[in-house]
């Protein structure tokens, strides 16, 4: 099957940044489409980079994106590619661009230039998906920031994407409003069929991801299933990166003895190993 | 101190004025200010007063509010009508020093100046505070629309604006925030002398001016992301449409205009 998103030996470097080495430095990825998938990576490793070439925001300076069988450099799709892949940004604050919640979620249907009751029908369609129905006439500088970066995917989605990109979403909220977000897009990816592409710093809203991509110096440097990924603690470590506390905790577990495996990713599935480990020894 | 800024702020409702469409409330603003500059004597500037306070008892907005948003305007309206008193030359002197002279022609005239500042804030307040920043700037697109004939960027103007209204309370947090930092570093805003005020205001200002160049970059990226590219081909979630009301308050307003030009003729 041919992946929804293509990247082929990507390679971008900032204007007025010649002398350092490329953000972006052979990227190459596949994403399928309905897959929940996490990028990692150290500061200045290049996420956010390729994240804006995911919908042709950045464009490539050599090497090709691909998404849906379009090319990211055709200037004749840029509107069809922008609508299919949604993104997220990490301060919400400066992506609401209206002081209603709902003109804010009207704002990328208006911009597609789609009839007024077609546009209505679906903001209400999207802040019901996100839990914000009741806060559509709101002003979105009085609500938490889990709740405003909630009214931002629902301005995505109000453009019906098959995809949406979140780059570090949760990064300037609290456990609460963390936990909102992850939520609602884990919702979308499970039930809507969504394709999901998450950037981020906690490794535990990784965990529950079909594939985490790991990013250094602007290359893709290993993918697998979490499972797999967090399994290689030592590598992770060496690339700047925490692991999940449950990981963390088997780690220096079997550093001191233990054989336990390192598939168990949730606290109960991790205790439950721990458990069943800790009976065995004693046999 | 900047809480009291009311600017773009709106008050939700469902009173008739919330009701009427924004260009019938720019139109009648406009013509209420006109009014006041053609207004000469207290049977107009009453009769324009009369109106506004109408105006607001129906929007339900309180006094006390309306009254709040004048605050941080204080000195511009008290300097203008201080102005006034020394401006005019006619009249008894009542006293002078240096090169002003204040008349009791003056003082009325700034009595009047005053009254008609305060007025025309209030007016503007009202649409403001009774009407959504989209639907204002929306309203006053399709009021402009036909300068796009002569090449003026009014869908660029309007969409500035409404996100001009919609930072103004996120960049008076952030003041704020920058404020409070500098406060418990010891920096002091509000003794000493204006000088040394205002030069406590720069370690504000550049942090906000350099914070608000980041997040515009930000949210010019995030426009783009959904789809933004100009005013072409774009519709609306929320048409406007003029009701029988919008036909009435319009009616009016060339019916007040007439009148007071009427009344200034007769010296009333
Ligand atoms: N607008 C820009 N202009 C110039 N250089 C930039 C710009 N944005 C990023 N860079 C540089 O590109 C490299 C990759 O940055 P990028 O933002 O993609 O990293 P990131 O993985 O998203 O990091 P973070 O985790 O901090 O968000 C960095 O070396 C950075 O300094
Ligand atoms: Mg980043």
């Amino acid at each position: 099957m041919e992946p929804f998103i293509r990247v082929k030996d990507l390679l971008f470097r900032y204007e007025g940044e010649e002398e350092l080495p490329p953000a972006l430095d052979g990227t190459t990825l596949d994403i399928h489409e309905g897959s929940f998938v996490a990028i990692l990576g150290r500061n200045g490793s290049g996420k956010s980079t390729l994240a804006k070439h995911f919908n042709g925001i950045l464009l490539p300076q050599s090497g090709s994106v691909t998404v849906c069988g379009m090319d990211t450099k055709d200037e004749s799709k840029l509107l069809e590619i922008r609508r299919t892949v949604g993104m997220v940004f990490q301060n919400p604050d400066n992506q609401i661009v209206a002081s209603v919640v709902e003109d804010d979620v009207a704002f990328a249907p208006e911009n597609l230039g789609i009839p007024s009751d077609e546009i209505r029908r679906r903001v209400d369609e999207a802040l019901k998906l996100v839990d914000m129905y009741e806060y559509r006439r709101h002003s979105p500088h009085l609500l938490s920031g889990g709740q405003k970066q909630r009214v931002a995917i629902a301005g995505v989605i109000a453009m019906k994407p098959r995809c949406i990109v979140l780059d570090e979403p949760t990064a300037m909220l609290d456990p609460q409003g963390r936990r909102e977000v992850i939520d609602t897009v884990t919702r979308l990816c499970r039930e809507n069929g969504i394709t999901v592409i998450l950037i981020t710093h906690h490794m535990s809203e990784a965990t529950g991801t079909d594939r985490v991509f790991v990013m250094e110096g602007g290359k893709v440097v290993c993918e697998g299933e979490p499972q797999n990924i967090f399994a290689g603690v030592e590598c992770l470590k060496k690339l700047g990166l925490t692991v999940p506390d449950t990981t963390e905790l088997i780690y220096r577990l079997n550093a001191s003895g233990f054989e336990l495996g390192y598939g168990a990713l949730t606290v109960s599935d991790c205790a439950k190993e721990i458990a069943f480990a800790l009976k065995n020894k004693r046999l | 101190m900047l809480k009291d800024v009311t600017l773009g702020q709106y008050f939700p409702g469902d009173t008739l004025i919330h009701r009427l469409d924004p260009r019938t409330k720019i139109l009648f603003v406009t013509v209420y200010i006109i009014a006041l500059f053609v207004a000469k004597t207290w049977v107009s500037y009453g009769s324009l007063l009369l109106i506004l306070l109408i105006s607001i008892a129906i929007s339900k907005i309180p006094l006390a509010s309306m009254l709040r948003g004048l605050k941080p305007l204080t000195i511009i309206i008290i300097f203008t009508a201080v102005i006034n008193i020394f401006y005019n030359g006619e009249g008894r002197q009542l006293f002078s020093f240096w090169i002003f002279t204040a008349t009791d022609a003056g003082l009325i005239k700034a009595g009047y100046m005053l009254l008609r500042i305060t007025m025309l804030i209030l007016s503007t307040f009202l649409v403001t505070y009774t009407t959504t920043p989209m639907a204002l700037t929306d309203g006053l697109e399709l009021l402009l629309n036909p300068l796009k004939k002569l090449k003026v960027p009014v869908h660029e103007f309007s969409m500035m604006m409404s996100i001009a209204l919609r930072f103004i309370p996120t960049l008076i947090e952030e003041a704020d925030k920058i404020m409070n930092a500098q406060k418990a570093r010891g920096a002091d805003f509000e003794t000493g002398k204006l000088t040394d005020r205002a030069k406590a205001l720069l370690p504000l200002l550049i942090p906000l001016f350099v914070s608000s160049f980041r997040r515009a970059d930000e949210l010019a990226t995030a426009m783009e992301a959904r789809c933004y590219h100009g005013g072409e081909g774009r519709t609306r979630m929320k048409k406007l449409r003029l009701a029988a009301a919008d036909g009435i308050v319009m009616s009016f307003s060339v019916f007040l205009l007439a009148a007071i030009i009427t009344l200034a003729r007769f010296g009333l």
